[in-house]
């Protein structure tokens, strides 16, 4: 495990390098969250009813769906890695690979920070406000963190096990529209019945609703824990279902 | 690390879906020398360079190198040798110095040194003018040389390089031979694939041949040529039509043909009595033949007659 911890910070140093100078994928995760934003709070707005100002209410959401674009990207530098000649160079070094993966994870982690800062500046100047105070603030970093990790673990782990580079963004999808059938873009309340059981229990719900308690002072009940238990539980699986994949991989 | 051997490896094997690609491998490879496997497309070279550097296993069979076993130790095994594949192992988003500092960082180099030996490498290598670019602005010679240096970070006692010029134009190979036959120099042991006969003859002192995931010959390249026929007849025809009908009449003789320069090479012992009697069963006409000459045997003589094929330069020759 020592070893492993020394490769970390060279392999992160290499993917936000990369990440930074791969200008389209770049601006992808930059504009595609703020054009959302603006999409819900503008057009769809209007029409939906929440208690409070819509952009308040949806901010948040928009936070994580920015996390979960931009942790996507993950399994496609993932499996370019994989399916590159880069991977003998790895191999050949020793690196181990919760190393190599831990590289693209941390990666991740910095380009999502990244643009959550700059999709709030967005959101604060279309009219976000928040009561929140810095204790508040750190939290909800924490829980985003949290969240972002779990699923560019996740992401890592299928784009691991594809054998393409579309396939790993096609396994990775389904990632992305999980926000969707849950609390961040409208009330669950306001779903149909059936929809509304799988909306309570999915990962992404008790992670936005912990988000927009923090953010809007609102209260929070048992949702921050939950939401730490979905992570935790998606991080362990990712990683190892990834450890299998690189095994099944190189031999 | 200990013996006289670089490489010891016995009864290989491998398949890969079904499809058997070594057969049985046996090798060895004398420490610092230069070792050349040699074979066609497909012969199983790179799966048997994959397998000696530790990056697939084998079926069956046992391997040493460097005084490693490939697959108890080759945690150990990693550290004492380099492998240098058909593919860059490098980032086109960074540039040459990035990528040979990354290298030498992961190699367990602190920041300092991997900087300086990043520009050693870069110096050795003649792309001191090119560290600064991104490795995906690099022609196919550079990047080459770009990789060859990133495997020479933690200086290896054994380098693997599989067929490191394909795809190169003329002034990019050559300049390629000349870093391989400089590092030679410098003690370690140089193990490469390649189809060329040429670059074999140029950069190995023993040359193993593969052909259909087993070695089916192996010695010099002095004494794998003493090996066919001493002596090639080499005869220009007039047209394409002579060209076919000696082709014919030639039957198993033929050591080399090439339609587009109208010459076919023959088997002889160079004495005059062989060729004039050739010529005349050959061209009864004696229109047919336009010049002949009587050259050396060449490893494409000893490749022919070794597997049945000839290799892709011997066609294009």
């Amino acid at each position: 495990m020592p070893d492993v911890l020394a490769f970390v910070p060279v392999m992160a140093g290499r993917c936000v390098r990369l990440s930074r100078r791969n200008t389209e994928a770049l601006l992808t995760s930059l504009l595609l969250p703020i054009m959302i934003m603006l999409l819900f709070v503008y057009l769809f707005g209007g029409a939906i009813t929440t208690p409070g100002s819509y952009v308040d209410y949806v901010v948040p959401g928009v936070l994580l769906l920015c996390a979960g674009f931009g942790a996507a990207s993950t399994s496609v530098t993932v499996c370019q890695d994989m399916t590159g000649g880069i991977i003998d160079r790895f191999r050949s070094l020793d690196i181990p690979a919760p190393a190599l993966l831990a590289g693209h994870v941390a990666a991740s982690v910095v380009r999502n920070l990244v643009s959550t800062i700059v999709v709030l500046g967005v959101a604060l100047a279309i009219g976000f406000r928040s009561p929140a105070g810095p204790v508040a603030w750190i939290e909800a970093a924490g829980i985003l963190v949290a969240f972002i990790l779990a699923i560019s673990w996740l992401a890592a782990a299928a784009g691991m096990a594809a054998r393409s580079v579309e396939a790993a963004s096609a396994l990775t999808f389904g990632m992305m529209f999980l926000p969707y059938p849950s609390s961040t873009f409208v009330p669950i309340a306001t779903m149909p019945g059936w929809l509304q059981g799988f909306a309570r229990n999915q990962p992404v719900t008790p992670v936005v609703e912990t988000l927009r308690g923090k953010l809007l002072g609102t209260a929070v009940g048992a949702s921050p824990w939950h939401a730490l238990a979905w992570c935790a539980g998606i991080l362990a699986v990712s990683v190892a279902l990834s450890g299998a994949a690189y095994r099944r991989r190189v031999r | 690390m200990t013996g006289e051997f670089a490489v010891e490896a016995s009864g290989l094997t491998k398949s890969f879906g079904g499809v058997e690609v070594l057969a049985g491998v046996d090798l060895t490879v004398a420490r610092a020398s230069r070792f050349a496997l040699l074979g066609p497309n497909g012969a199983g070279k790179t799966t048997t360079v994959r397998i000696l550097s530790t990056l697939t296993a084998p079926d069956a069979g046992r391997a040493r190198v460097a005084g490693c076993d490939i697959v108890r130790d080759r945690h150990r095994l990693r550290r004492r040798i380099s492998l240098t594949g058909q593919y860059t192992a490098l980032d086109g988003l960074q540039t040459g110095e990035e990528n040979l500092r990354m290298v030498a960082k992961l190699a367990g180099l602190a920041p300092a040194r991997a900087r300086r030996r990043a520009g050693e490498l870069l110096e050795q290598f003649d792309l001191r003018d090119a560290a600064w670019r991104r490795v995906a602005t690099y022609s196919g010679g550079m990047r080459r040389r770009l990789d060859l240096a990133a495997s020479l970070v933690a200086a290896p006692s054994v380098i693997f390089l599989d067929e490191p010029t394909t795809g190169l134009d003329l002034p990019g190979r050559l300049l390629l031979w000349r870093a391989i036959t400089e590092l030679s120099a410098s003690g370690v042991t140089i193990f490469l694939t390649t189809q060329y006969l040429e670059e074999a003859d140029q950069l190995a002192d023993r040359i193993a041949i593969i052909d259909g995931g087993r070695v089916v010959a192996e010695g010099t390249p002095a004494e794998l040529k003493r090996q066919v026929t001493a002596q090639r007849l080499e005869l220009t025809l007039a047209d394409a039509a002579a060209f076919d009908d000696v082709l014919r009449a030639a039957g198993d003789r033929v050591v080399r043909a090439d339609r587009g320069g109208l010459v076919i090479g023959l088997a002889t012992d160079g004495t005059a009595p062989q060729v004039r009697a050739l010529l005349e069963e050959l061209d009864p006409g004696g229109r047919g033949v336009a010049t002949f000459g009587v050259r050396g045997a060449t490893l494409d003589d000893v490749f022919l007659a070794l597997t049945g094929h000839v290799t892709k330069e011997a066609v294009h020759a």
